[in-house]
């Protein structure tokens, strides 16, 4: 909306706040009586939560059925001292850390080498994007069965040396043919380094299509004048690319960048997807486990408390990233 | 008139110009512009085609050295994009179709230590043999129910919500607006915990209430659906206000009809979001009545310690994922307009 339009409706909204005035009581039931489900499941479903995971973080030990059946507990923050001590925490944290920090920037600069390339050709340009945005409608526990798959070597594998490999997995198939040896990448002893480059796969092939998304709508609304000028400056493409369109894209990419890392914070079901609920290779089950993961095997062990104190320290972690992640776009982002 | 001739410069000229060689006219009669063709050796002209095909070797001298290469560049360079995106394309592609390859094979041929590109024998029974095994039947039974019904409760609750913050005056309005934000920016693990003792107080677990209720009202759709109802200018409201029309007809008949493609977005969505989800469902209702879709995937070929038929399996991730792709190839415009502005999945 232009400042002439703001101009021109400002002295009717003053019209209208008049003349609702005088129903006003009439419209304020009416108002409430509209928000009334939703505000309703939102104390229930919402805010609610929010107090109550916040008292049972700090309630030690609490646990629901003890709970009913009379049990108090006291004030303190052993919850927290449990996430933290937890044997499992530092390898979920690790392993939620490492996702990020590989998953985001490969997965950003992808899709912005993707997204300026859809941007510079005429033909195939919608049935290529159309292509680009089909991960994004799958299921992601469905796909991730299919990388699986893909992975798996089937036979026996990881048994003392007696290994009988009946298909190594068309991912093996295809390296062998390009000359290179099989990996063995989520079966029984796979390594934990070979664990993780099949979940940053994965995740970079599902996080692709929503940055292409963004990223393809933002350099469709840059200004041509911009590139011309440089066209006729004779800059070369990579510096047209470094110089023009990353700064003013730059809005779109924080954007990107900062709800990757919220998404990467919280991965669970991909890991689901290809490893299964064991989280893990059969020889190390729960190696792959994440922060979401931690709260949900707390849950399901009926420690509540503690579910909710490791579910408010990926609160904190969020908060924090997206914080360092704000002062950095402020500094480079150009609005 | 030769000598009043321009010379590849414009101003206005009594005779037209013509073409001596196809007879196009080059420069209209008093007309004002550009020359489009050059002057041959005998002081008539020729259009660019003509005077290309008079002197072909002239044309090809024009490109410098330093063109020639630019252009040869330029050519390199579409090559290298279109080989990228081609590149791209296929390893987003090549998972669906493994996918649908292995769905087709025999479990001995799937099993070929060289894997085979196309089924030698298509088996499509491995597809009535998932349904069956998975017991999809039930599951997409119970998945369309709870998609439909959580689809159009959300859809009210969100268009009464939206109404009400975009059209009416009540105290705290902002305030309220501002919290049910400022929700958003807290992750959903937090309010799982909690939520889970409340409905297992309620007594909901293991049934549909459970999958349905708790996440009707999304914040996000009622901000997304505000936003549109704002763009609706006032006058329509206040002049049906005193043709009498009531609130709800006159959402009914004006509103609605005019945030469609919000709503649609929004319906689009929340179907994939029950099709898609798996943490709460798993948590809530994990008896064989209810079941849903991507949770009943995961667990029917997990369990099983022996043998895993893949090709079986792969099948019925195909049998999932289709109608995912349904509704992808129809209504594609919509899911990335409301993926675009949204950034959730479902």
């Amino acid at each position: 909306m232009n400042g002439a339009d703001v101009k021109a409706v400002t002295p009717k909204k003053k019209k209208i706040k008049r003349s609702s005035g005088i129903v006003a009581g009439k419209h304020q039931w009416k108002a409430w009586l509209y928000l009334a489900p939703a505000l309703i499941l939102l104390l229930v479903f919402t805010v609610w939560p929010i107090i109550n995971t916040v008292r049972m973080a700090f309630l030690n030990n609490y646990n629901g059925l003890a709970a009913i059946g009379g049990q108090t507990f006291d004030f303190g923050i052993k919850n927290f001292q449990w996430v933290i001590n937890a044997p499992d925490f530092m390898n979920c944290l690790s392993n939620t850390a490492i996702l990020c920090v590989l998953t985001v920037p490969i997965s950003t600069v992808l899709a912005l080498l993707i997204a300026v390339a859809l941007n510079s050709i005429k033909v195939l340009q919608k049935f290529l994007q159309t292509i680009f945005f089909l991960p994004y409608v799958t299921n992601s526990i469905a796909i991730g069965m299919v990388f699986a798959a893909m992975f798996n070597i089937v036979g026996n594998t990881g048994t003392s040396g007696n290994d009988i490999i009946v298909t190594a997995g068309i991912i093996n198939n295809i390296i062998e043919f390009f000359g290179g040896t099989a990996v063995n990448w989520i079966n029984n002893g796979s390594t934990h380094v070979a664990n993780m480059a099949v979940m940053v796969i994965y995740i970079v092939w599902n996080a692709l299509p929503f940055k292409i998304l963004i990223l393809l709508g933002g350099l469709q609304s840059i200004n041509r004048q911009y590139y011309d000028a440089a066209k006729v400056d004779g800059t070369s493409k990579f510096r047209t690319l470094t110089r023009i369109t990353v700064p003013l894209l730059s809005p779109m990419l924080a954007y990107v960048v900062i709800t990757g890392f919220i998404g990467g914070f919280k991965e669970y079901t991909s890991i689901v997807g290809i490893f299964g609920e064991s989280m893990g290779p059969v020889h190390n089950p729960d190696s792959m486990n994440t922060i979401v993961g931690l709260v949900y095997d707390a849950l399901e062990n009926g420690y509540q408390g503690r579910a909710s104190a490791a579910a408010l320290v990926l609160f904190a972690i969020i908060l924090v990233i997206t914080m360092i992640n704000l002062w950095v776009s402020k500094k480079k982002v150009h609005y | 008139m030769d000598n009043k001739q321009p010379n590849r410069s414009s101003f206005l000229i009594n005779d037209e110009i013509k073409c001596a060689s196809c007879g196009k006219v080059l420069l209209k009669k008093n007309g004002v512009g550009l020359l489009r063709g050059k002057k041959d050796e005998d002081g008539t002209y020729l259009c660019s085609k003509c005077y290309e095909m008079k002197y072909p070797a002239k044309m090809k001298k024009k490109l410098s050295p330093k063109a020639k290469r630019a252009k040869v560049g330029k050519v390199l360079y579409m090559i290298l994009v279109y080989a990228f995106l081609v590149i791209m394309a296929l390893a987003i592609l090549f998972p669906f179709y493994w996918m649908i390859n292995s769905s087709l094979k025999t479990l001995p041929e799937y099993k070929l230590s060289v894997p085979t590109l196309w089924p030698r024998t298509i088996m499509f029974s491995n597809y009535v043999e998932a349904f069956n095994q998975a017991n999809l039947g039930r599951l997409f039974l119970n998945t369309a129910y709870v998609g439909i019904v959580s689809t159009i409760l959300s859809l009210v609750i969100t268009v009464l919500s939206a109404f009400a913050f975009a059209r009416l005056e009540f105290k705290g309005k902002d305030l309220i607006f501002g919290a049910m934000l400022a929700t958003m920016m807290i992750p959903g693990e937090l309010f799982t915990i909690t939520n889970y003792i409340t409905v297992a107080n309620f007594g909901w677990l293991n049934t549909y209430t459970v999958l349905i209720v708790p996440f009707l009202v999304s914040v996000f759709y009622i901000y997304l659906l505000r936003q549109n109802f704002m763009q609706i200018p006032n006058e329509l409201y206040l002049a049906a206000k005193i043709d009498g029309t009531s609130d709800i007809k006159y959402l009914w008949k004006v509103m609605i009809p005019l945030s469609m493609p919000t709503l649609i977005s929004i319906t689009i969505l929340k179907m994939m979001g029950a099709w898609n989800s798996y943490i709460w469902p798993r948590l809530v209702a994990n008896d064989d009545a209810h079941k849903l879709i991507t949770n009943g995937l995961r667990n029917a070929f997990t369990e099983s310690t022996g043998d895993v038929n893949y090709p079986v399996q792969m099948a019925a991730v195909a049998l999932v994922s289709f109608p995912l792709f349904l509704v992808f190839v129809f209504l594609r415009k919509y899911i990335m307009k409301g993926v675009s502005r949204s950034g959730i999945k479902g």
